[in-house]
C-alpha cells in the first residue's frame, strides 16, 4: 500500500508538472515573452554584445556541430586544468593538491559529456574552486548543450527547405539562463531548508558518540551543485557517495525533490516537444513510450529488492516488512529511504542519464542490478538526459517508423518528413554507437591484465561490475556499480574514451539528421499516413526498444546478472 | 501452351536457378548483400574450421561441425536461389521479346527525299542495327519494323503481339496521338515512312529487355535505406557475438569450470541473429515487383518508379475514358413551349440520322427506345453536315429545316431569323449544364422545340474505386476539358476528389507542380504529345502504349493495354512492394528472440549449467539446441520464397489498421512461430538419431 502511494505520489506530481514546465520552457525557446525577460533580457542581451553574437543569425547544421564541440572542448580542458592546478587557487580550505593526470582527464570528460562518471571522491580530491568552478558550471552548460542539439532536431522537423537549424550560443545561452538558472536556484533553496550544507568553511572536526573519537565532517557549497546535478540529469555527487551522504540527502523530503528534479525536465522536454511540432499528442505518446518502460522495469527492481536475498535468512536477517522494517534487501540501502525509495531512485537515476545514487547498485540483487544496468543499456532514452534522452529516443522512433511505415506500403515518413537512406544511416549510427563502445569496452577490460586486476569480487559479479562500468560511461550516465577499482590509469582513459564517443558520436549524427530533415519538404499527412501518436505505435517503440536492447545485451546479462539471478534462486 | 509444356517450362526455370544459385556464391556478386556476404563469411570460416577437425584437432566434434557448415552454406544457397527465381520469372519474357528484336532488313530510305509519293523514292537494304536516330526507313505490308520511330507518313495496321501480348491489330498513323511505332512489331496493312527515334540497343524493345531480365537492376533509394538499416543490425551482431568470446572466456576463468564457447557456435549464433530471411529475400522481393507490373502489362522503367508508386498521394485522371466511358450520350428529351415530346424526338431523330458521332447515334436509340420512332430516311432529304462554321447539323426535307447544335449557336440562329427566343429555353439548357450535361438545342425552321440532355457516362464501380483510393489517402482529381459548372457535377457523380476543368497542358503541368511544391506525389496517365511535359514532371507517369513517342519518352512506365484504370493497381504494387519489405524486417528481426532462448544456455552450459533455465523450449542437447536454431533459420528463407515473390497482400484500409494487422501477423507471429519451428526440428532431429 505504502508502495503505491509512493508511486502515485511521485508519477502524479512528476505528470502534473510536465505541462506548465513544458509550455514555459516552449515558450523560452520560440522567444515569446516571458515575464522573466524583465530581468534576464538585458543580462541575454548584454552577454551577446560582450561575446559579439548576433542572436539573428543562424547555423547550418555542420556550423552548429562546430560550434558545440568547440565549446565543449573548452569547457573540457578548463576542468582539466582547474583540477591540476587547484593547488594553487583559492577556495581550498583542506589545501588539496593536484589530481593525477589520468583521473583528471576522467573528471574532464565525464562533466563535458554529461556522465558525472566519478573516479575520485569528491571531499577528499577536489577544493570548492574546482567544485564550483569546474564541476558546477560543467552541470549546468552540458546539460545546456543537450537541450540545444534537441531543439536543433526539432527545427529539423518543423521547418522545410532551408539549410539553416538555429544558432548554438542563442540555445545555450537560453537555457542556462530562463530555464537551469531559476530552476536550481528553487531547488538549491528547497535543499537547503531540508538540511543540505552550502558553506566555504573548512570541514568540521565533531567527537563521535560511540567511542569518543574525533570524526572530520567534510562540508561545502554542495546544496547550489546538488540541485543542478539533479536537474541537468548529471548526477556527480558534492561528496563521494552521492546523494547517500546525510549532507547531501538529508531527509525523505530532500529525496523526493531530488528524485523528483531527475526527471522534470527530460519529461517536460517532450511536452515542449510536442508544443514546437505542433502537435502536442506527438510528445505525450513518447512520454508514454518512457513512462510505460520506466514503470514496467521499476516493478522488476522494487520485487526483486523486497523479496530479499535468501542467504540473509540463512544468516539470521529478519527480511520481513512491517511497520518498523522495511523488509526485503537492505544492504547498501540507507535506512532513511528503504526499499521502495532506492529501487525508485536507481530506476530513475538510470533512465535518466543523471547517474546520482541514494543507494549502492552493487548492493541490489541480481535482477534489481539488472534493472538499472539494462536502463542504462537500452540507450538512455527512457527520459534519458535532458535533450539527450529525447533525441535518442527520436532516433528510435526514426527506425520505428521506417519498418513500420514501409509496413503500410509507403516511404515512411514522420511529422512530413521522407526518412530516406541518410537518415537511416545516422539513426542506425545512433543506436550501434554505444552497443558498440559497452560491448567492446568490457570485452577489452576482461582481456587485459590491467582491466582484470582491480575485479574486486572475480566472478559472476565482478563481470557485471565491468559491463555496469562500460554501460554507464557509454550511454553518459555516470553512476557505477563500485566492487570495482576504477581510479587506475587504465579505467580512466579507457572509460574517458568511452564516454567522449558516446556522446558527441550521438550528437553529430543528431544534428545532421536535423539538417537533413530541414532541409526536405513538409509532406501533408493523409490517411495513407502513419498516425505516430496513437497507442498501437506507442507499443510498437516499445517493442523496437525493447528487442534492441534485448538482442544487443541479453547474451552479456546472461553472463552476469542473469546467471547470478538462476544460482542465488536455481 | 500446353499444360504439360508449362510444367516442362517451370522444371527447366528452377532447374537454372538451382545453378543460378551456386554461380552467384562468387564473393564479388555476394558482397552486394552486406547480410549473406557475413553469412558466406561465416560458412567459410566453419568450412576450415571443419577441415581441421577432420584432421583430429578441432574445437568440435566433426559432425556437429560439418552440419552447421552444411546448413550455413544452405542458408547463403537459399537466399541465392530465392533471387534466381525471382530473376528466372522475368528471363523467361525476355527471352520472347528477344525473339522479335531479331536483326531485321530494313528499307531504308535516303534522307535527302523531297515528296513522300510512294513512287517519288529509293530505298535500300541495310541491317537493322546500321539504322540510327533520325534515319527514314519504309516498312510495307508483312515486313518487320526495324527499328522504333514515329511515323512520318502513311497509316497502316500492325501487329503489336510480340510486345503487348494482344493479337488484335492497332491502327497506326501520322501525326496525331497514334503515330509511334516500335521495332520488333510487324506491319499487316499498307505501307509507312518512319522517322528513326533511337539508336540500336537503346529502343524500347531493348529496354523492355533489360528491365525484365533485371540486368540493369539499381537498388531503389529505399532499399538502400533499407539495406543501411540491416547492414546496422548486422554490425551491432557482429559485436555481440565477437565481444561474446572474452566474456565467456573471463566467465571460464572466474567460475572455474566448462569450456569457452567455440567459434563453431559463434558463427551458428551471428547468422541465426542477423536478419538473414529479410536480408536473403530483399533482392528477390524487388525483382518480384517488377515482375507483378510485367504481369499486368506495364513495363517500369525503373524500380524507382514501381517504389515511388507506392508513395504516390494525388492521381490525375483523365475524365474520358478513365472515369467516364468515352463519349455522351443522350438521355432525355426536353420539349419546350408545348411542344410533345414525341415530336421533339422525332425532329431530334431526322436531324441526327447522318450524324455518324456516338452522340448522334444515341440520339437516334433513345428516340427509338422512349417512342418507338423507327430511323427511316424519306425521300429528299437532305442532310447538313457539322462543320466549324455553322456548328450545327441538321437536315432539310419538304422545306422544312430542322437543325440541331450548341445552345449558344442556336440561339444566335433563331434571334437572327427574327423569331423571339422560348423565356424557358435559357433555364432548360442551364439546369442540363448545372447536372452536369451537355444541352443540344434542336430547332425546326428556325423556332425551338427543346432540347436534348447529352449526359457523360461514368464507369460503373468507379465511385466505389474512388473511395477505397481515398481510404488509401489518395486524392483524385479528375482532368477534363469541360467547363467547370460540366466538371463539378461529374465529379461528383463519379466521386473524386477534385477537379481540373478546361484542362490545358500548361494548367496540367502547373496542377502538378503545385502539389509537388506541397510535398505530394502526383501520378498521371497521359498519351497524347502535349501530355508529355506533365508526364516528365510527375512522379509516376504512366503512358499508353498507343500514345506518341515523345509521350512513352517522358514517362516512367507503359502500359501495353492502354488502360487508363490501370494507374490504381499499380498504386498497389508499389505499396505491396514496400510492405513486403517491411513485414520480413519485422517477422526477421521478431524471430530472435526465441533464437537467443535456444543458443545463449546450449553455448554456456559447460560453465554455467544453471542457464539451462532459459531453454524454455526444453531442447534436447546444446548440440540440437544450435542445430534447430540453424535449420530452422535456414529453412524459413525457403519457406517464405513465396510470399517474397507474391507480396503481401495490400488491402484499402486506413494505415493504422494495416499496421496492426501487419505487427499482429508478421510482429507476434514472428515472435512465436521460431519457437514452434525450433522445437519441431529438434525433436525430428531427436528422433532421426541425429544428434
Amino acid at each position: 500500500m505504502n508502495t503505491w502511494i509512493q508511486m502515485i505520489f511521485y508519477f502524479g506530481t512528476l505528470l502534473i508538472l510536465t505541462r506548465p514546465l513544458g509550455t514555459y520552457m516552449a515558450k523560452v525557446y520560440q522567444g515569446e515573452r516571458l515575464i522573466l525577460d524583465l530581468v534576464l533580457g538585458p543580462v541575454e542581451r548584454f552577454l551577446y554584445r560582450l561575446s559579439g553574437i548576433d542572436p539573428r543569425s543562424e547555423m547550418t547544421w555542420k556550423t552548429y556541430a562546430v560550434a558545440m564541440l568547440l565549446f565543449n572542448i573548452i569547457g573540457l580542458i578548463a576542468v582539466y586544468l582547474l583540477q591540476r592546478l587547484q593547488g594553487f587557487l583559492p577556495l581550498n580550505p583542506q589545501g588539496l593538491g593536484a589530481v593525477s593526470p589520468d583521473s583528471a582527464w576522467n573528471t574532464a570528460v565525464s562533466f563535458a559529456t554529461n556522465t558525472n562518471w566519478q573516479g575520485y571522491g569528491g571531499e577528499m580530491t577536489m577544493s570548492y574552486l574546482t567544485q564550483m568552478l569546474g564541476m558546477t558550471v560543467q552541470n549546468f552548460v552540458s546539460a545546456a548543450t543537450g537541450m540545444a542539439v534537441m531543439l536543433a532536431l526539432i527545427r529539423g522537423i518543423t521547418r522545410h527547405t532551408t539549410k539553416k537549424i538555429g544558432n548554438f550560443w542563442v540555445d545555450m545561452t537560453r537555457s542556462v539562463l530562463y530555464i537551469l538558472l531559476p530552476l536550481s536556484l528553487v531547488l538549491a533553496m528547497a535543499l537547503v531548508s531540508q538540511g543540505v550544507v552550502q558553506t566555504f568553511s573548512e570541514y568540521q572536526t565533531a567527537t563521535s558518540l560511540q567511542s569518543g573519537e574525533t570524526q572530520l565532517i567534510a562540508v561545502g557549497p554542495a546544496a547550489s551543485q546538488v540541485a543542478i546535478k539533479q536537474l541537468g540529469t548529471n548526477g556527480g555527487g558534492f561528496f563521494n557517495v552521492n546523494s547517500s551522504h546525510p549532507l547531501e540527502n538529508p531527509t525523505p523530503f530532500s529525496n523526493f525533490f531530488q528524485m523528483l528534479s531527475i526527471l522534470l525536465i527530460p519529461a517536460a522536454l517532450c511536452y515542449t516537444y510536442g508544443k514546437m511540432v505542433g502537435d502536442t499528442r506527438q510528445g505525450w505518446a513518447l512520454l508514454a513510450v518512457m513512462t510505460i518502460v520506466l514503470v514496467a522495469l521499476l516493478g522488476v527492481a522494487i520485487w526483486s529488492e523486497q523479496n530479499g536475498n535468501p542467504m540473509f535468512n540463512e544468516m539470521g536477517i529478519d527480511q520481513v516488512q512491517s511497520a518498523t522494517n522495511p523488509g526485503g534487501n537492505m544492504e547498501g540501502k540507507e535506512v532513511r529511504f528503504g526499499i521502495v525509495n532506492s529501487s525508485l531512485w536507481a530506476t530513475v537515476t538510470t533512465a535518466a542519464s543523471n547517474g546520482s545514487v541514494n543507494s549502492m547498485h552493487d548492493s541490489f540483487m541480481p535482477l534489481g542490478g539488472l534493472v538499472p544496468m539494462w536502463m542504462i543499456q537500452l540507450g538512455e532514452i527512457i527520459y534519458g538526459g535532458v535533450g539527450s534522452g529525447l533525441y535518442g529516443m527520436l532516433a528510435f522512433v526514426i527506425i520505428a517508423v521506417f519498418v513500420s511505415g514501409l509496413m503500410v506500403g509507403r516511404t515512411p515518413e514522420y511529422l512530413g518528413k521522407k526518412i530516406e537512406a541518410y537518415e537511416m544511416k545516422m539513426a542506425s549510427i545512433i543506436i550501434l554507437i554505444p552497443v558498440m563502445v559497452v560491448l567492446i569496452g568490457t570485452a577489452v577490460a576482461l582481456m587485459s591484465e590491467a582491466g582484470r586486476t582491480t575485479i574486486f569480487n572475480p566472478s559472476a559479479h565482478g563481470f557485471s561490475e565491468v559491463l555496469y562500468a562500460f554501460s554507464s560511461a557509454g550511454n553518459n550516465n555516470g553512476s557505477a556499480f563500485a566492487g570495482l577499482g576504477a581510479n587506475t590509469p587504465f579505467y580512466n582513459i579507457a572509460l574517458g574514451i568511452a564516454m567522449l564517443i558516446a556522446r558527441y558520436w550521438l550528437a553529430i549524427p543528431v544534428l545532421a539528421i536535423a539538417g537533413s530533415l530541414a532541409n526536405k519538404k513538409k509532406i501533408p499527412a493523409s490517411a495513407g499516413t502513419l498516425p505516430t501518436h496513437t497507442p498501437l505505435f506507442i507499443v510498437w517503440v516499445i517493442g523496437v526498444i525493447i528487442i534492441v536492447g534485448a538482442l544487443s545485451f541479453l547474451p552479456a546479462l546472461a553472463l552476469g546478472p542473469i546467471v547470478e539471478h538462476l544460482m542465488i534462486f536455481g | 501452351m500446353t499444360i504439360k509444356n508449362k510444367i516442362q517450362a517451370r522444371r527447366e526455370m528452377y532447374q537454372r536457378a538451382v545453378l543460378e544459385s551456386f554461380i552467384k556464391l562468387n564473393p564479388r556478386w555476394m558482397v552486394r548483400n552486406p547480410v549473406m556476404f557475413v553469412v558466406e563469411v561465416g560458412s567459410v570460416l566453419t568450412t576450415l574450421l571443419w577441415i581441421q577437425s577432420l584432421i583430429g584437432k578441432g574445437e568440435a566434434p566433426a559432425g556437429f561441425i560439418g552440419a552447421i557448415t552444411l546448413w550455413l552454406w544452405f542458408t547463403v544457397l537459399f537466399a541465392n536461389f530465392s533471387e534466381a527465381v525471382a530473376e528466372g520469372r522475368g528471363k523467361a519474357q525476355a527471352e520472347s521479346l528477344r525473339k522479335a528484336r531479331q536483326d531485321t532488313p530494313a528499307k531504308k530510305v535516303s534522307s535527302n527525299v523531297k515528296t513522300f509519293e510512294r513512287e517519288n523514292f529509293e530505298t535500300e537494304i541495310v541491317s537493322s542495327t546500321s539504322l540510327r536516330k533520325d534515319d527514314l526507313y519504309l516498312v510495307e505490308a508483312g515486313d518487320i519494323l526495324p527499328a522504333d520511330g514515329e511515323i512520318v507518313v502513311g497509316i497502316a495496321s500492325v501487329d503489336e503481339s510480340a510486345v503487348t501480348g494482344e493479337s488484335a491489330p492497332v491502327v497506326r498513323e501520322a501525326g496525331g496521338d497514334r503515330s509511334a511505332v516500335t521495332g520488333g512489331t510487324r506491319l499487316l496493312s499498307d505501307w509507312l515512312i518512319i522517322r528513326v527515334s533511337a539508336d540500336p540497343g537503346q529502343g524500347f524493345l531493348d529496354r523492355m529487355i533489360s528491365m525484365v531480365e533485371g540486368a540493369k537492376r539499381q537498388k531503389t533509394p529505399n532499399e538502400i535505406a533499407l539495406n543501411i538499416l540491416l547492414a546496422g543490425f548486422t554490425i551491432i551482431f557482429l559485436v555481440v557475438c565477437a565481444t561474446l568470446l572474452p566474456y565467456s572466456i573471463y566467465s571460464v576463468d572466474a567460475s572455474g569450470q566448462g569450456t569457452p564457447i567455440t567459434l563453431t557456435v559463434l558463427i551458428a549464433l551471428l547468422v541465426c541473429l542477423i536478419p538473414t530471411t529479410i536480408g536473403g529475400l530483399l533482392s528477390a522481393i524487388g525483382i518480384a515487383g517488377m515482375d507483378r507490373m510485367i504481369q499486368r502489362n506495364v513495363i517500369a522503367m525503373s524500380g524507382r518508379a514501381v517504389e515511388a508508386a507506392g508513395d504516390v498521394d494525388v492521381l490525375l485522371l483523365d475524365k474520358t475514358g478513365t472515369i467516364t466511358l468515352g463519349n455522351r450520350q443522350a438521355v432525355e428529351f426536353i420539349p419546350i413551349n408545348g411542344v410533345a415530346a414525341q415530336e421533339l424526338a422525332e425532329a431530334a431523330q431526322l436531324a441526327s440520322l447522318a450524324d455518324e458521332t456516338p452522340e448522334g447515334r444515341s440520339i437516334v436509340v433513345l428516340a427509338k427506345e422512349k417512342f418507338g420512332l423507327r430511323g427511316h430516311t424519306v425521300d429528299g432529304m437532305h442532310f447538313i453536315p457539322f462543320t466549324a462554321q455553322t456548328r450545327m447539323s441538321g437536315v432539310n426535307f419538304n422545306g422544312t429545316q430542322i437543325r440541331k447544335g450548341a445552345p449558344d449557336t442556336m440561339i444566335g440562329l433563331i434571334q437572327s431569323n427574327g423569331n423571339g427566343v422560348a423565356s424557358n429555353l435559357k433555364p432548360t439548357v442551364d439546369s442540363i449544364a448545372r447536372a452536369g450535361g451537355t444541352p443540344l438545342v434542336v430547332t425546326r425552321d428556325n423556332k425551338a422545340l427543346g432540347v436534348i440532355h447529352l449526359k457523360d457516362i461514368v464507369k460503373g464501380g468507379m465511385k466505389e474505386r474512388f473511395a477505397q483510393l481515398r481510404k488509401m489517402g489518395i486524392k483524385t482529381v479528375m482532368i477534363t476539358g469541360d467547363n467547370p459548372l460540366t466538371a463539378a457535377a461529374i465529379a461528383a457523380e463519379a466521386g473524386v476528389d477534385d477537379f481540373l476543368a478546361q484542362a490545358t497542358p500548361e494548367a496540367k503541368l502547373k496542377l502538378i507542380r503545385e502539389y509537388q511544391t506541397g510535398g505530394r506525389l502526383v501520378a498521371m496517365t497521359g498519351d497524347g504529345t502535349n501530355d508529355a511535359p506533365a508526364l516528365a514532371q510527375a512522379d509516376v507517369a504512366v503512358a499508353m502504349n498507343t500514345g506518341t513517342q515523345p509521350a512513352r519518352e517522358a514517362a516512367n512506365m507503359v502500359d501495353l493495354d492502354s488502360n487508363p484504370t490501370k494507374l490504381i493497381e499499380i498504386v498497389e504494387i508499389g505499396k505491396q512492394l514496400l510492405m513486403t519489405r517491411g513485414a520480413l524486417t519485422t517477422f526477421s528481426l521478431a524471430n530472435d528472440v526465441s533464437k537467443y532462448f535456444a543458443i545463449i544456455p546450449a553455448a554456456f552450459a559447460s560453465t554455467y549449467p544453471q542457464l539451462n533455465a532459459l531453454n524454455i523450449m526444453h531442447l534436447a542437447t546444446p548440440e540440437s539446441a544450435i542445430m534447430s536454431a540453424v535449420i530452422f533459420n535456414a529453412l524459413i528463407i525457403i519457406v517464405l520464397i513465396p510470399l517474397a515473390l507474391r507480396g503481401v497482400p495490400y488491402r484499402a484500409v486506413g494505415a493504422a489498421q494495416l499496421l496492426r494487422d501487419n505487427l499482429l501477423i508478421y510482429g507476434l507471429g514472428g515472435l512465436l512461430v521460431p519457437f514452434i519451428g525450433i522445437k519441431v526440428i529438434d525433436m525430428l532431429l531427436v528422433a532421426l538419431n541425429l544428434v
